[in-house]
């Protein structure tokens, strides 16, 4: 880096997005906190291009220029229900860039190389001249750096396209695994172990290596993910986006572009914090839920008595009109639904009724961190309604109904008092412990997790069945 | 259609089962009210009141009774009166069927749907239509400002100029809802309050009032509460020998013995015998609140204010919620009016008398000429009851000794880390390049700062946090620009691959986060 001035460019980006990620510690300021990111991006952006090391200006530009118009076009499209898969899609744009940038490095590596040997090395540009500065510890370190780029960006890449089929619904949201299990990862690894060996010793066509690598990570990243179900997507999105950063900062070593390896760990810690924040609301351990499916087998679960009472929208309504306090627990069903809508028009009519209305989210509801402050935000629920599990599980017992609407595992006792069930143990929202709870749901099953949950037998739920938004859009005129 | 509250024509009865402010929400179930004139005098409510409610005002009960269609009050009604009534009307009232049979036979033959307030099945849905609940708090309040009327003393104790007083000692024998009432006013009146049950899972709600449990030794396989519906069951002999062997043992102690032991169906059971009565000091006060059904006090006469040879006085008034007029009529004309709105599902003021219903099904004791006690078994049951064990509250020291033993072990963990961090850094800079350790330097410490900062992004913001992060992390579209210059053609389709991809995420990441955190707003 020649120039002072793209170091100081790098520098105030680097600041700018560490403030981008600080504001978001609150809903007001993270308005600006937005623009701290945009800014920081369009400098060091500007700062490349004018910077030293870059070239072939027009094609990088005109490439810009097409991908801003694709993402442009994609944001104002997507449905804010869609937002897990549109970011776990994300995900995958920025594993494969990883990737290719990766291979570029090996490619330009092998040019510099063989031009050294011939002692006309003088004559390179850019990244080129880079290289042919280093030394031959220097070109190891680099070399490692370039197979943890490429292993982790192939691994994030093909991940984060089964993560996106599954949120989709493309893919079954079952856990699929090849006979063979966690077997066939581990060999995998292990081959990527030995070729990235070979890669970095030199030995045989290294290029070749690369690639047998990104196949070997790309089959990790597909069949890990094909294993892990539905219901745990937040900490597979999370853990994701934590390997997209860590593979931003890996690259960012192999260019010694110091930026890159800032906003790389940045991301990637604040990836690793979420799913860290995710599994603890789960009370899973990282590792059982990334190797899939629930943990061993404790006994059978507990038998669940007495049977699930139906209501319809009229005994909903008499209990609303009745009850002071509510508490609506949203989950993925309502995003299924889209039932945002139709719950923030009751909200409003019960709080023109004067009834103190409030929102409990779990940590895990829906298929992303925090997916229900975002679609109730876009129905325009103001969020200081919206609570967190913590703020809002001890006021249950003193609240007249509560409405569940699609949710499941995250309102199941068995968590409390069936040490048996899978779930046991995990942190749940107390409704049970209402005066009446009203459970929309589309059916008798048992939702994703597989698990029966007896609060749908308990003597003070009533079960409301039919589509989320259709139930809601049924009961809203009954609401005086 | 109509509904209409009769005058009650018990001596003494003070309750009506309609009240202004209930009429209103009749009113709004789609019902014309109408009430005997001077129904409610006794409770505090006017004709005027009523008729300032909408209320249609009836000259006599023969008129009310002609003109409704659901007749409510509150006490039993003689045969006469149900004689007076038509087919097909509906009568809502106390009637205690389970002691009432020819009653049952008059109301059947007449053909009317009868509906008995003490029958509604004590689940958690019904709990607001449930009459003798409301009652029996009212009693259970009542008995204590009797107690108090008549007690000579103090109930709080007191250290005065002029001396110390002890605090009074109160017994409550039975904690149903009258007696957990009892407990309640007692113990806010300042008295030092025990409290005896059969039912061992109610120790827990005995102590939430503030009472002792006064605990029985005794082995014996207690039947579950929640099985008879949250009502005691007669115990065996064995248990009542050692439950009387303890009240002896108290009573001499005790200052005031408020008894509330009810079994349903049967007469009293006498728990406070003759010769206890004679061990307690003069001056005492007990306070029978099972008198109407021969008491649990020997010598306890009903609707009488007695005084022992020993100078003890036994209450054995019957009208208890009677007695607190307003308050009782006020409570049960809530539970009539919440038994209406379940019979009136459509609230057209059209009765469904729905015999699927739980709840109604209960209650109801004759319907469509027929006698329909006893109910059949409800298909939830009752209240659950489950001992749960007690948590024990740390103590302030307690406490304070597991802050500092947490401040510790992070202390010790933050240490190892540390530790453990600054030896792997140490290892990496032996073998790795000096350049390379410059780039390092700068790499841990972003984590750290990325540590730092995303701890306090808040929970809601959670995705947009997910979106900004994918946004920043297309970061290495530098990489690709600065490759796209050097080298060959592949070099440059590659690396304009990934400027494009990288290019879709700038844009798409920083637009979508910024259509979320637009939606985020204040109340």
């Amino acid at each position: 880096m020649e120039y002072g001035f793209t170091t100081a460019a790098y520098v105030v980006a680097a600041i700018l997005f560490i403030l981008s990620l600080g504001g978001l510690s609150g809903q007001e300021s993270a308005k600006r906190a937005i623009w701290y990111g945009i800014v920081g991006m369009a400098l060091a952006v500007l700062a490349t291009l004018f910077g030293p090391g870059s070239g072939n200006w027009l094609v990088s530009v005109i490439m810009i220029a097409i991908g801003g118009a694709i993402g442009y076009v994609v944001a104002k499209r997507v449905q804010m229900t869609e937002m897990p898969q549109l970011v776990a899609a994300m995900h995958s744009l920025v594993g494969l860039a990883a990737v290719f940038v990766g291979f570029n490095a090996q490619l330009e590596l092998g040019r510099v190389m063989r031009a050294m040997a011939e002692g006309t090395a003088h004559t390179f540009r850019g990244f080129a001249e880079v290289l042919t500065h280093k030394t031959a510890a220097e070109i190891n370190m680099l070399q490692i750096e370039v197979f943890l780029g490429v292993f982790i960006g192939a691994v994030t890449f093909t991940g984060s396209i089964v993560a996106f089929g599954k949120l989709a619904g493309r893919v079954d949201g079952k856990p699929r695994k090849l006979p063979g299990g966690q077997m066939l990862n581990a060999g995998a690894a292990a081959l990527s172990l030995i070729l990235g060996i070979l890669y970095v010793a030199d030995l045989g066509p290294a290029m070749f290596w690369l690639l047998l690598i990104a196949v070997a990570a790309g089959f990790i990243g597909w069949h890990l993910i094909m294993g892990i179900g539905g219901a745990d997507m937040p900490v597979v999105v999370s853990m994701l986006n934590s390997y997209s950063g860590w593979a931003a900062a890996a690259i960012g070593f192999t260019l010694s572009n110091d930026l890159l390896i800032v906003t790389g760990a940045l991301v990637g810690s604040s990836g690793a914090i979420l799913s860290y924040i995710m599994c603890k609301a789960m009370n899973r351990n990282f590792v059982s839920v990334i190797l899939g499916g629930f943990g061993g087998e404790q006994g059978p679960a507990a038998e669940i008595e007495g049977e699930q009472v139906a209501i319809d929208e009229g005994g909903v309504a008499n209990a609303l009109n009745e009850a002071d306090s509510v508490i609506i627990v949203p989950g993925y069903g309502m995003a299924v639904a889209q039932a945002q809508g139709a719950v923030s028009e009751l909200v409003r009519k019960l709080r023109a009724a004067g009834k103190e209305v409030r929102f409990a989210i779990h940590p895990v509801a829906g298929r992303l961190p925090g997916h229900m402050n975002v679609l109730l935000a876009e129905a325009k629920v103001p969020y200081d309604i919206v609570l967190e599990m913590d703020e809002i599980n001890e006021d249950f017992p003193s609240t007249d109904v509560v409405i569940v609407i699609g949710s499941n595992d995250i309102v199941n006792p068995a968590a409390q008092d069936d040490p048996n069930s899978p779930i046991a143990g995990m942190p749940v929202l107390e409704v049970w412990k209402a005066k009446n709870v009203f459970v929309s749901k589309r059916g008798q099953g048992t939702g994703y997790s597989g698990i029966e949950n007896p609060l749908f037998f308990k003597e003070n739920t009533r079960m409301f069945y039919g589509d989320a938004k259709d139930s809601l859009n049924k009961l809203l005129p009954l609401i005086d | 259609m109509k509904i209409g509250a009769l005058k009650e024509t018990a001596e003494g009865e003070a309750r009506v089962a309609i009240t202004p402010s209930s009429a209103a929400h009749l009113q709004k179930l789609g019902y014309d009210v109408v009430v005997e004139t001077g129904a409610g005098a006794k409770s505090g409510f006017s004709d005027e009141d009523y008729r300032a409610a909408g209320v249609e005002i009836a000259d006599d009960s023969g008129t009310l009774v002609d003109e409704a269609d659901i007749v409510a009050r509150v006490r039993q009604p003689s045969g006469d009166e149900i004689r007076r009534m038509r087919q097909g009307q509906t009568l809502i009232s106390f009637f205690y069927p389970g002691q009432s049979a020819e009653l049952l036979e008059v109301a059947k033959d007449q053909g009317i749907n009868a509906i008995a307030m003490d029958m509604v099945p004590r689940i958690s849905r019904a709990q607001k239509m449930d009459a003798l609940s409301s009652m029996a708090n009212i009693a259970g309040y009542r008995s204590v400002i009797e107690a108090a009327n008549n007690f000579g003393r103090f109930f709080t104790g007191q250290v005065t100029a002029a001396g110390k007083v002890p605090p009074a000692k109160v017994l409550v024998v039975g904690a149903g809802v009258a007696g957990l009432a009892a407990i309640g006013t007692a113990t806010s009146l300042g008295a030092q309050v025990y409290a005896f049950d059969v039912r061992p899972e109610v120790a827990e709600q005995i102590e939430s009032m503030g009472a002792e449990f006064v605990f029985l030794d005794f082995e014996d396989t207690t039947t579950d509460g929640a099985e008879t519906g949250g009502y005691a069951a007669p115990s065996s002999p064995e248990f009542r020998e050692k439950q009387l062997e303890k009240f002896r043992e108290l009573a001499p102690q005790m200052d005031v013995v408020i008894t509330t032991a009810l079994i349903p169906g049967r007469d009293a059971p006498v728990l406070w015998t003759k010769d206890m009565v004679e061990a307690m000091k003069p001056g005492s006060v007990i306070v029978d609140l099972a008198a109407e059904k021969g008491g649990n006090c020997e010598l306890t006469q009903a609707d009488q204010r007695i005084v022992s040879d020993n100078g003890v006085i036994i209450i054995g008034y019957t009208d208890f919620a009677s007695r607190m007029g307003a308050q009782a009529s006020e409570l049960y004309g809530n539970n009539i009016r919440h038994f209406m709105a379940d019979l009136t599902p459509e609230k057209d003021g059209q009765v469904n008398h729905n015999m699927d219903d739980d709840v109604i099904r209960g209650a109801t004791v004759t319907h469509g000429g027929e006698i329909t006690y006893p109910p059949p078994k409800p298909k939830v049951a009752a209240i659950a009851a489950k001992p749960r064990e007690k948590k024990k509250e740390p103590t302030p020291e307690e406490r304070r000794a597991a802050e500092v033993a947490a401040f510790k072990k992070e202390t010790q963990s933050q240490i190892m880390m540390l530790a453990v961090g600054g030896v792997l850094l140490l290892l990496i800079g032996m073998i790795a390049p000096p350049s390379f350790m410059a780039h390092f330097i700068v790499f841990v410490l972003a984590c750290f700062v990325g540590f730092k900062v995303i701890w306090n992004v808040a929970h809601s913001l959670h995705t947009p946090l997910m979106a900004i992060t994918n946004a920043i992390s297309s970061i290495i579209i530098l990489g690709a620009l600065m490759q796209i210059g050097s080298g060959s053609w592949l070099v440059v389709l590659l690396g304009a691959l990934a400027v494009l991809m990288a290019g879709v995420n700038i844009f798409g990441g920083f637009l979508v986060t910024r259509r979320m955190l637009a939606m985020f707003q204040k109340s």
